[in-house]
């Protein structure tokens, strides 16, 4: 009952060295061409609070398997554009796709079931909690997909010892580190079998020596062909693993290219500059 | 204090009024605390204006003595053609006054759980009415347990008040003994004991209860 | 109507005479709470076994047993057959020895907030234990305590409504006594409910303002 289908995609753009990133590129333009819809986009959205235009006509289109990363400075919209996508925040114009089939977020039912096949990961991680680690990963597979406790059990047992943490089931979230906190939420996201996943800065609340276990997972995602469109500052990350990069500012897109191009020494990009002065800070 | 005393007059008065006690906090706890949950939910998300209505209506009842209440419960009624007998007042005054002290807890128990939660679980698909009942409530109560536990012991304390009413409670039927026979000393003693029994024991219950319902690190800040 | 405004204009002088009657009683009380339970909360938290014992039956008691029960036991158990005290003193007592137990338990909680390491590090200076908790703990654990204060401040008014059946004369007595005489219960009772209301109100103002005035910046805001 495992999905392991997707993490075994051998085709994916993925697995290629950062050095090819360019070509790699091409290449998922080429796969997404070839499937003919990206499994998710996000057309023209756009989001005021009050008189402030918080995301000005921002899109985003996700081949399958392919990891985008969203920067940019804190205020830039990045998660305000990640929670429109799933509709934790309506945006008031703009469209999105899920394997073509257009969302209507006025539908609770049809949002519920977007939401079903799109995970997010948040950077609190918003644990349950009064559950259990098991059961913060069992308690959507009862509730929401109606399976047996017994059934919902096992399957959250199988997401901890993925995420390595199988160890850990009977633990409370105040008893975990919050590497290991994010690590549940990763496993409770990925037992809904979800067909993308939403990463809202997963490491920023994280303690340094902390983030290396959580960038491990995603990594580890990436590799089996997981579709993820991820906000974060972690440039490093970045540079080796997404295929595009989208620079945010403002509540619009800047920039967007593979990290080759936009972070190629002299290229006078908004992001290198960006990037430049995140180092210096850090 | 003659044994004979304790035995024949003290403790049968006692007992019949001990029994009224009871069967006066068992409804006024039930809906009292039915009452606050859902004032204290009214005031936490309602309406402004229901909001509004709610928290003035706490503020009103938190700032009189019960006392008062049952005094004015007692006496406007009859003058809206309403005619209770002594324990249908009590109770309903009861009730009235718990509502508002539970809500307070509820209240804050709801506006405690952290938002990201509720994200948290709209992302995994939930309906509202299965995050309310997984999520919202099994939080909200724990919460609140603590605050509404002791609220529960002040109204067996307070339900002493009963007597303005002229509902025949434990300590009504002290009072009238000792008025009868002048020994208000030995009398309030064992009718202190009465209540100390009442007390500890819905102590001890509660206890077990937040033991039962205890979460490792559950409530504190992180 | 007019008939009853003017009855009321008339006795309020009267009624407002049992309103100092009721506050001096509540700070008098609230007084003797203070001094008793700051040294019965530093027991409890620093004290040998037999005193903590001591204290939490202390502590049992008058939380569990009604005010209205304690009065009686109090006022013709001891203080009018042994030293012929007033009702008005007798409560007086009843009720700072019942706030006492509250209070305790408000700075106990307050004690226990302040970090282990700041008595540690008094010792680390050098001094004697019972300066270390007067001066580092016990100031830090009094700011804290305020809010809990302010609420024992209006729970002893509201408490102190109760005193009048001993036979002082405070407000709740004079407001019965009207109402008796005239036979307006409804308006007077009215009446009583808009008097607690206020100066619960005003007092609480009065204990915010305090609050903010002994108020450390940066402190307790993390």
């Amino acid at each position: 009952m495992h999905n392991e289908n997707q993490f075994q995609a051998t085709d994916s753009p993925a697995e290629l060295a950062p050095a090819e990133a360019t070509a790699a590129k091409s290449l998922s333009e080429e796969a997404a061409a070839s499937r003919r819809d990206p499994a998710l986009a996000a057309v023209n959205i756009s989001k005021s609070i009050g008189s402030r235009l918080i995301l000005d006509n921002v899109s985003v289109s996700l081949a399958r398997g392919e990891l985008k990363v969203v920067i940019g400075p804190s205020g830039a919209g990045k998660s305000t554009f990640l929670q429109c996508i799933n509709g934790l925040i309506p945006p008031d114009t703009g469209q999105v796709f899920l394997e073509g089939q257009s969302l209507n977020m006025r539908n609770k039912h049809e949002l519920r079931l977007f939401r079903q096949q799109v995970g997010m990961i948040f950077q609190d991680f918003n644990l349950f909690d009064h559950l259990t680690a098991l059961d913060n990963v069992a308690i959507a597979l009862r509730k929401v997909r109606g399976m047996s406790r017994q059934d919902s059990e096992a399957r959250a047992m199988s997401e901890l010892e993925r995420v390595g943490l199988a160890n850990r089931a009977r633990l409370y979230p105040a008893e975990l580190s919050g590497g290991q906190t994010q690590r549940v939420a990763f496993a409770r996201a990925l037992a809904m079998d979800p067909k993308v996943l939403l990463l809202d800065e997963p490491t920023s609340a994280l303690d340094p020596e902390l983030v290396g276990e959580v960038l491990e997972v995603i990594r580890y995602l990436a590799k089996g062909g997981m579709t993820m469109l991820m906000a974060t500052h972690q440039m490093d990350f970045a540079r080796a693993l997404a295929h595009e990069i989208l620079f945010m500012e403002h509540g619009r897109v800047i920039e967007s290219g593979s990290p080759a191009e936009l972070l190629a020494a002299g290229s006078g990009t908004r992001t290198l500059d960006f990037c430049s002065r995140l180092d210096l800070e850090l | 204090m003659e044994i004979d005393f304790l035995l024949e007059r003290i403790l049968p008065a006692l007992n019949r009024g001990v029994w009224v006690t009871i069967q006066l906090i068992i409804p006024s706890m039930l809906l009292g605390f039915a009452g606050g949950v859902v004032l204290g939910a009214l005031r936490a998300f309602g309406p402004r204006w229901l909001r509004r209505i709610g928290d003035a209506y706490t503020t009103v009842i938190r700032g009189v003595p019960l006392i008062i209440q049952l005094f004015i419960l007692y006496n406007a009624l009859p003058k809206l053609g309403i005619y209770l007998d002594g324990f249908a007042a009590a109770v309903l005054g009861f009730i009235m006054c718990s509502a508002a002290y539970h809500s307070e807890y509820i209240r804050g128990a709801l506006l405690s759980i952290r938002q990201g939660q509720l994200k948290a679980a709209q992302a995994l698909g939930f309906d509202k009415t299965s995050m309310l009942v997984s999520i919202v409530i099994p939080q909200a109560l724990r919460r609140a347990l603590p605050g509404c536990g002791n609220e529960f012991i002040y109204l067996i304390k307070y339900s002493s008040l009963a007597y303005m009413t002229t509902c025949v409670d434990l300590t009504s039927e002290a009072m009238k003994l000792a008025a009868y026979t002048y020994r208000f000393t030995e009398i309030f003693l064992v009718c202190g004991v009465y209540y100390l029994i009442l007390t500890s024991l819905a102590a001890w219950a509660l206890n077990r209860l937040e033991k039962l319902a205890y979460i490792p690190g559950f409530g504190k800040a992180k | 109507m007019q008939e009853v405004i003017f009855t009321i204009y008339e006795s309020l002088p009267y009624i407002l005479g049992g309103c100092l009657v009721t506050l001096a009683c509540v700070s008098v009380a609230l007084l003797i709470g203070l001094t008793l339970g700051v040294p019965l909360a530093v027991g409890q938290v620093y004290g040998a076994a037999p005193l903590r014992f001591f204290i939490s039956t202390y502590v049992w008691f008058f939380r569990g047993c009604p005010l209205l029960v304690q009065l009686y036991i109090f006022f013709y158990g001891i203080f009018w057959p042994l030293f012929e005290l007033s009702a008005l003193a007798s409560s007086c007592i009843v009720l700072g020895l019942t706030s006492a137990a509250y209070q305790s338990q408000i700075f106990r909680g307050a004690i226990e907030a302040i970090p282990q390491g700041q008595l540690k590090a008094a010792r680390a200076l050098g001094l004697r234990d019972s300066n270390g908790i007067g001066f580092i703990v016990l100031p830090q654990a009094m700011r804290l305590a305020i809010p809990g204060w302010s609420n024992e401040f209006s729970i002893l008014l509201k408490d102190s409504a109760l005193i009048y059946l001993l036979g002082a004369s405070d407000t709740m007595a004079r407001i019965h006594q009207m109402a008796t005489t005239t036979n307006m219960h409804f308006a007077f009772s009215l009446l009583a409910g808009v008097i607690y209301f206020v100066i619960t109100l005003v007092g609480l103002k009065l204990l915010r303002g305090l609050e903010q005035k002994i108020h450390i910046p940066g402190y307790q805001k993390a």
